[in-house]
């Protein structure tokens, strides 16, 4: 099938497999590094990515159900060279490690702010439920969300 | 030639964000999943569903005539690979013989049988549900326990004992000191089997370059060198010709510590194809066929004297070591009897460790590694003997520990305590939560039929592993530091960091000790092409004996810069500080930069100096380093749920000095994550046909963020003596204080309804249950 689909202000037409997965398109056909998988049942949150306007994993979705579709991934949060807030913070707080989880943690945290600009910590972790991370006991990631609020309140 | 070399310590200490983080953050770093290359396949394992069956036949033919499909392999096509490397080795230690692919039986559900090779991913996914089996399924034994039981079903038929090895040590006089004791506590404590899930799985790339007869292997791994040089040997490659990367690895908590089937069967495939291949590890693959962590069953006894002083400890492990011993299975619980007597000073210990063969895919080692066991089991035995003696947790434990004066300690297993005073750690956490006002707090609480608890861990450790002849494979680490033409720095070093933060640390080092800008220095890492061979990065070494290798061939360089400089500046009295070389008489000075270049051109030479700025340094390290701490943790249960919630969280770490206090602070978080973890979450089960319950993220608990409860960390600082950098290692320290301080503060808050002890995972389901039980 043949689909279109405006991935970080870029517009892409290509022919799928109605069975492939979004975050193989994007991987896989697209080329993109930023979206991770890190399991097959939806629960680990690697893949998060923005699609129209809303925080979605991308492995729950095939890429036809993305045809029109307006994406967002990390590799299009910096602009004109500068990092998104939320990027920087996660840099300023340490709130990575591995990076494995990153793409798709900074995307879900992206959602909060976008949701709520000032969240409480409670807040912040439940928002933050459907990604995992293994290295930090999310302390410095919540961190990093409320210097994102900040900075952006600012 | 004056010797002065001023330190112009400006980065050590600071908290400074990561270098390595841009690529992170942005979604375009590399790791294997991302490598692609033209004509690159993809393949699938083929995975025994069951626990311990015979194969009568297997069918390949509709899987390989599979449009797409290129190729499919079996256990016989793999005969003259292999086996998968033990590097462990005991006195009278049984080694199964353990094939990449199975061949006649397989003996773990999750057990490789065949590899599916197609030019798309979903084509051979698609093909490995094609390959048929015939099975004769077996009775299987997934527990330990029952595995030791006379008339068990045998894991391998040629040992019907299920045992791999007995294992004995003994120190000083525990039979007169449990004859004479006071009192003797006895409790079995368990430490579950955990699965330790890093988010990136394993994966593999494989590229055979026919004509110059040279695999490229990209692996999730943690050791580079070790695993190129043990691949080689399984694939009969030359290993010079064999470069194994390990690209941006995803995380690896020590299950990527490992030489696993998969990398050697990748390589083989690429061989037999001569085209690129690709293999990605599902997380239900990851939960079936990656080593798990603990398993143990321990049962202890102390003996102590009326007024608390324990006089001897009796130890005796068995170790589920699942179906195989993987690279360090039977190694691993052999550490744990090592700090069996964690901080305290008694010279009477008896140990005995049996390994058992189940069913189940095998422990090696996670995080911490039989020192968690050990200090869970230490400390939970402590707070018994204090239940005992109606003696406070805090002031037991002050009593038995090893003092500031008796350093270095011969400790009763045969270790050399570093350094350390164990106290202040736990009397900085004490006085963090006004620890008095805190058991009044608490009995104000329990008049009101609260249930609050108090609990506490002081740990210790053994790190930075370590001299080599207490070490499998080597215990130094190599770094190579180069001042290039340009002055610019590239540090190279042997350890393979994975979300540690050595890109930043070393920097920090190599920046301090050249005065040059942080921003001049490149540390490059995990590709045996680039880097001399290395031993890796885990048992909390990469600093610690990584990081002082680049700092001694730092001197190296040093000294060659002062060469230089003085021949450059016609002196004979320099010093080096700020990157300059100043001549001391007049002056005058030239820049590390300048040297460099002058090195390079080598116009002049000084005299037996070589041109060049180049230094590789292989680091033996004398000791161990021992970190050391205590974390407490207050608790309120839920009587009508069993929920445990944590109210306070308070690490108080000793690493030694701390390189930088951002990713140290992280180290301890992430630890202490996965120590909750254990304490209230998480539990490999395998049902009695040897089925993996837990076999996804799904039923596998790994902490969410609202699982969490909030870390105050803070530390004492003790240098250790072992390296000039005075650092210990931090990577292990938060998972090993952590899940007896639970423990213990949920005990705490239980004693009241006479609860002893509980094992771990402390979920809602089991407290509820003891509390009805109680009532």
């Amino acid at each position: 099938m043949k689909i279109t689909v405006n991935i970080n202000g870029k517009r892409y037409s290509n022919d799928v497999e109605p069975r492939l997965l979004l975050i193989h398109y994007l991987r896989e056909v697209v080329g993109l590094t930023g979206p991770h998988i890190g399991c097959e049942t939806s629960l680990c949150g690697a893949c998060t990515i923005e699609l129209n306007g809303k925080a979605v994993k991308s492995c729950t979705m095939f890429a036809v159900q993305a045809d029109g579709a307006n994406i967002t991934t990390i590799e299009g949060l910096a602009a004109n060279g500068k990092l998104h807030p939320v990027q920087e913070a996660f840099w300023n707080e340490h709130g990575l490690q591995c990076g494995f989880c990153t793409p798709g943690m900074i995307m879900a945290s992206k959602q909060i702010l976008d949701r709520n600009p000032n969240p409480t910590e409670e807040e912040i972790r439940h928002g933050l439920e459907g990604n995992l991370c293994r290295c930090t006991g999310y302390q410095h990631i919540v961190n990093a969300v409320k210097a994102a609020a900040k900075a952006v309140g600012a | 030639m004056a010797t002065t070399i001023t330190k112009t310590k400006t980065l050590i200490g600071k908290a400074i964000r990561r270098r390595e983080d841009p690529r992170l953050i942005t979604g375009t770093a590399t790791y294997v999943e991302d490598i692609k290359m033209p004509g690159m396949h993809y393949a699938v394992v083929v995975r025994s569903p069951h626990a311990a069956a015979r194969i009568r036949s297997i069918d390949t033919s509709k899987a390989a005539s599979r449009p797409g499909v290129v190729a499919v392999f079996t256990g016989r096509d793999v005969s003259n690979v292999g086996p998968v490397p033990c590097g462990a080795s005991l006195p009278g230690l049984r080694v199964p013989h353990h094939t990449i692919l199975a061949t006649d039986r397989v003996y773990y559900a999750g057990h490789p049988v065949a590899v599916v090779v197609a030019t798309d991913r979903y084509i051979a996914a698609d093909a490995a549900d094609d390959v048929e089996i015939d099975w004769e399924v077996l009775k299987a034994v997934a527990d330990p326990v029952k595995a030791l039981e006379p008339g068990a079903p045998a894991v391998h038929p040629e040992w019907p004992d299920n045992k791999a090895f007995d294992f004995h040590q003994e120190h000083g006089d525990v039979e007169k000191a449990f004859a004479e004791a006071d009192v003797i506590v006895k409790q079995r404590i368990l430490s579950q089997r955990l699965i330790p899930t890093p988010m990136e799985t394993r994966g593999v790339v494989a590229e055979w370059r026919a004509a110059d007869r040279a695999l490229n292997l990209y692996s999730s791994t943690q050791i580079p060198h070790l695993l190129r040089s043990m691949v080689a040997q399984m694939l009969g490659l030359e290993e010079n010709r064999l470069r194994v990367v390990a690209p941006e690895v995803g995380g690896g908590f020590g299950c990527k510590l490992n030489v696993y089937a998969e990398e050697a069967l990748m390589g083989f495939v690429a061989m037999k194809i001569n085209k690129p291949v690709k293999w990605i590890e599902t997380r239900r693959e990851n939960y079936l066929a990656t080593i798990h962590g603990r398993g143990h069953v321990d049962d202890y006894e102390l003996a102590a004297t009326r007024d608390g002083i324990i006089t001897g400890i009796k130890l005796r492990i068995i170790q589920d070591l699942g179906a195989y011993h993987q690279l360090l299975t039977p190694a691993i619980p052999t550490l744990s009897v090592l700090m069996m007597p964690g901080l305290y000073r008694t010279q009477n210990i008896c140990a005995d460790i049996v390994g058992v063969f189940t069913n189940c895919v095998p422990t090696d080692a996670y995080r911490g590694a039989g020192r968690p066991e050990a200090t869970h089991g230490i400390e939970r035995m402590v707070d018994i003997l204090a239940a005992e003696l109606k003696m406070d947790p805090a002031e037991i434990r002050l009593k038995n520990f090893v003092q500031p004066s008796e350093f270095p300690f011969p400790t009763a297993t045969g270790l050399i305590y570093d350094s350390g005073d164990y106290a202040a750690p736990l009397r900085k956490a004490l006085d963090i939560v006004d620890y008095q006002n805190l058991r009044r707090e608490q009995a104000e609480a329990r008049k009101q039929g609260r249930l609050m608890g108090i609990g506490m861990s002081t740990y210790g450790e053994i790190c930075a592993f370590g001299p080599s002849p207490a070490t499998p494979a080597g215990g130094w680490e190599s770094a190579t530091v180069k001042i290039e033409p340009s002055g610019k720095v590239t540090v190279l070093t042997g350890a393979s960091p994975h979300g540690q933060g050595e890109e930043t640390t070393f920097a920090q080092i190599a920046a301090d000790e050249l005065g040059v800008d942080i921003d001049d220095v490149l540390v490059v890492h995990g590709d045996t092409a680039l880097v001399q061979y290395g031993i890796g990065t885990f048992g909390s070494r990469a600093t610690a004996v990584g990081g002082t290798a680049v700092y001694f061939a730092l001197q190296d360089l040093k000294a060659k810069i002062k060469k230089f400089g003085a021949l450059l500046l016609n002196s004979d009295d320099v010093t080096l500080a700020n990157g300059q070389c100043i001549d001391n008489k007049t002056g005058a000075s030239k820049s590390v930069q300048e040297i460099a270049a002058a090195s390079y051109r080598a116009m002049q030479l000084p005299p037996n100096t070589e041109p060049g700025m180049v230094s590789t340094h292989f680091w033996e390290p004398p000791n161990f380093t021992f970190p050391f701490g205590a974390h407490l943790v207050v608790t309120e249960i839920d009587r009508d749920t069993g929920a445990v919630k944590v109210l306070r969280y308070v690490a108080v770490d000793d690493c030694g000095n701390i390189l930088n206090p951002l990713i140290v602070t992280g180290q301890v978080h992430g630890g202490v994550a996965q120590g909750i973890g254990q304490a209230l979450y998480e539990q490999a089960v395998y049902d009695e046909n040897g089925q993996l319950i837990t076999g996804e993220l799904m039923d596998y608990a790994v902490p969410k963020a609202h699982m969490m409860p909030w870390i105050e960390s803070d530390h004492t600082v003790t240098p250790t003596p072992v390296n000039p950098l005075g650092v210990k290692g931090v990577g292990e320290a938060g998972t090993i204080g952590c899940s007896p301080a639970v423990v213990n503060s949920v005990v705490d808050a239980l004693s009241p309804l006479g609860v002893r002890h509980i094992d771990m995972p402390m979920t809602p389901e089991k407290i509820w249950k003891l509390i009805r039980s109680a009532q």
